[in-house]
């Protein structure tokens, strides 16, 4: 099992984006997919970053991929989608409007963003020429062990999210806007404040989720630290982390640690902890019974 | 004339809606193979045959809905679902998930395929892979886009398009919402439900009921006054110095305004959410649609004032179908 970052969900700066991946060249993770997922309006501001990261990324022998926009809606965006397949990198989609643009007899991966649930969902992506599949983070870990198996049997590697705020919907509505009362289309890009999402909670004060323009997350983070023996087990090929702020590399070391299994998942999780956006983990989906669940010691 | 799709928990409800006016009816059965699987709701398959030859004999179309993702090591359950719905001579099947359409082209070639909501199909290049791939002859739109945007996107496909026009709104891209796993382990892809009443509680606290959600407060109303269901998108909450309704408002989706401008949009049928709803409430509903679009067809004026009782004392929206609503 090795390791995987995924695309940057947040709004960041070219240059706080530029740092990022210049850093990220020397983490120990074996691939990184970059590229907008949530909203198109943020990509003006930072595309120009993408060649170079990439370029970086691959010199410092990672493989990479360029992700599609998780809802697509707008022409604007149509094309967007299209122009990704004429970049020369893998295509990791995440939105199944992507398959439409996808030229002959290429291979492609497919991001947590689309609903792959079951084998036929595997086997039929797979004959499209998926060849690595990211799994939604709400599947447990009984589901992800029979798809992992129909991963091996289609030629697919299978990864499941381990860490990051979990992505949980997306909408057509940004929230960014309407919580400064705004539409989308005078948003004034008010999401680049919230650095790792803006934080909701419940009337009793209780952290639940976190907004990020037109995405929903959880307010905890999602945290594998538990599960990386079973996952390794189930034949998962490699753990998905997901871009925050605070030192990222750290984070990618902690996990490759973990799954050499040279730290347990208490140190693991005291390690991370302090810097985890919402100051608390989550890691129900894999065992129930709510997705929101941490049924771990918290280290003081 | 434009299509009435109507929906239907039970047989009760089906014979219902169609003696209402239904042109078609949708309904499903009584598992987790659809995204209404709610206690006491939809039809075994023993109970289709029969209502689907009730229907057909007044001249509406039943529509099956198998729109949940089957799960990993069972979806057989879903594949023998597909045979029932086939055997029992229903007109077309809603799917959403990529592996149960392969396997329904593959397998059930013969049978009718409309893609559910819950696939999320917001655009043509989504509808043309879909319509290409598994040959899916009508797609239900997704309450995220314009009426604009919707005639539009007819311009650019060749399969029929289905759009809501009533009834309950989901506020994100539908079938890509995992917040009800999120707070209670269940949702809609995975067990057909959402925010399940087995997980709410209402818990009195001081001169306050609080609506609760697996845990999560989703609402707080003085005691004397009504109490929303705690539909976890719905939810009142608190975001740095601002408390409201973050996503949404408790609203439901009422676009009976728009529908002479969905019909220019290409529209094909016009849908009505609501198999939990009751029979009466349904009857009353498809009465004063199928009026609607009698009218529509007409030319005459549309009876809006009819519909109007219908949301009386309810807030509704015309949801994305406005752009302000984004």
């Amino acid at each position: 099992m090795d390791l995987t970052v995924g695309s940057n969900l947040f709004f960041w700066t070219a240059d706080a984006t530029r740092k990022f991946y210049a850093d990220l060249a020397q983490a120990p993770v074996s691939r990184v997919v970059v590229g907008e997922v949530v909203c198109s309006k943020r990509l003006p501001f930072w595309e120009a970053e993408i060649p170079t990261a990439l370029a970086t990324l691959q010199e410092a022998g990672k493989d990479v991929a360029i992700s599609t926009l998780g809802l697509v809606t707008l022409k604007r965006e149509r094309n967007q989608t299209d122009d990704i397949f004429g970049m020369g990198v893998p295509v990791e989609i995440n939105d199944i409007t992507a398959l439409k643009h996808l030229p002959e007899n290429t291979p492609f991966w497919v991001g947590p963003l689309v609903n792959v649930y079951n084998e036929g969902t595997v086997a039929y992506l797979a004959r499209r020429g998926a060849t690595r599949i990211c799994l939604p983070p709400e599947l447990p870990l009984a589901s992800i062990a029979t798809l992992a198996k129909a991963g091996k049997e289609a030629g697919v590697k299978i990864e499941v999210w381990g860490h990051g705020r979990l992505p949980l919907a997306i909408s057509a509505r940004c929230y960014h806007a309407r919580l400064n009362d705004r539409a989308k289309d005078n948003c004034q890009f008010i999401c680049g404040e919230d650095l790792d999402g803006r934080e909701v909670d419940t009337l009793d004060g209780q952290a639940f989720l976190s907004v990020n323009g037109v995405q929903t997350l959880s307010a905890a983070t999602g945290c594998a630290a538990y599960h990386t023996e079973a996952l390794r087990e189930a034949g998962v090929d490699s753990l998905r982390l997901s871009p925050q702020t605070g030192d990222f590399n750290a984070l990618c070391a902690g996990y490759a640690d973990r799954i050499a299994g040279n730290i347990s998942p208490e140190a693991l999780v005291a390690q991370l902890l302090p810097e985890a956006p919402g100051g608390r983990f989550a890691d129900g989906f894999f065992t129930g019974p709510s997705g929101s669940d941490w049924a771990h010691p918290i280290p003081a | 004339m434009m299509e009435l799709v109507c929906p239907a928990g039970t047989p009760a409800a089906l014979r219902a809606a169609v003696e209402a006016g239904a042109h078609a009816v949708y309904c499903g059965f009584s598992d987790e193979t659809n995204a209404r699987n709610f206690p006491g709701l939809n039809f075994s398959p023993e109970e289709l045959v029969p209502a689907v030859a009730g229907a057909h004999k007044r001249g509406a179309k039943v529509l099956v809905a198998l729109n949940t993702f089957p799960r990993a090591g069972g979806e057989k359950l879903w594949h023998q679902r597909l045979a029932d719905a086939e055997a029992a001579g229903v007109d077309a099947v809603i799917l959403a998930d990529i592996g149960l359409l392969d396997y329904a082209a593959t397998h059930h070639p013969n049978l009718r395929r409309h893609l559910s909501v819950q696939a999320a199909a917001a655009n043509p290049d989504a509808i043309n892979f879909y319509a290409e791939a598994f040959d899916v002859k009508r797609v239900v739109l997704p309450r995220v886009l314009t009426v604009a945007e919707i005639s539009a996107i007819n311009k650019e496909i060749d399969v029929e398009t289905e759009a809501f026009v009533f009834g309950g709104l989901c506020v994100m891209a539908e079938g890509r919402c995992a917040l009800s796993s999120y707070a209670t382990g269940l949702s809609p892809n995975m067990n057909g439900v959402c925010s399940p009443a087995s997980h709410v509680v209402y818990a009195e606290e001081g001169p306050d009921l609080a609506a609760k959600l697996g845990g999560f407060t989703i609402h707080r109303t003085p005691k004397d006054r009504p109490a929303p269901y705690p539909t976890l998108c719905k939810g009142c909450f608190t975001s740095g110095e601002q408390t409201g309704h973050v996503f949404e408002d408790p609203v439901s989706l009422d676009a009976r305004h728009l529908i002479p401008a969905l019909a220019k949009a290409g529209v094909t049928a016009l849908k009505i959410e609501g198999r939990q709803r009751s029979r009466a409430y349904v009857a009353e509903v498809v009465r004063a649609f199928r009026a609607a679009t009698d009218a529509l067809a007409d030319g005459r004026e549309l009876p809006l004032a009819e519909l109007a009782r219908l949301t009386e004392g309810q807030s509704a929206t015309a949801g994305a179908y406005a752009k302000t609503w984004r």
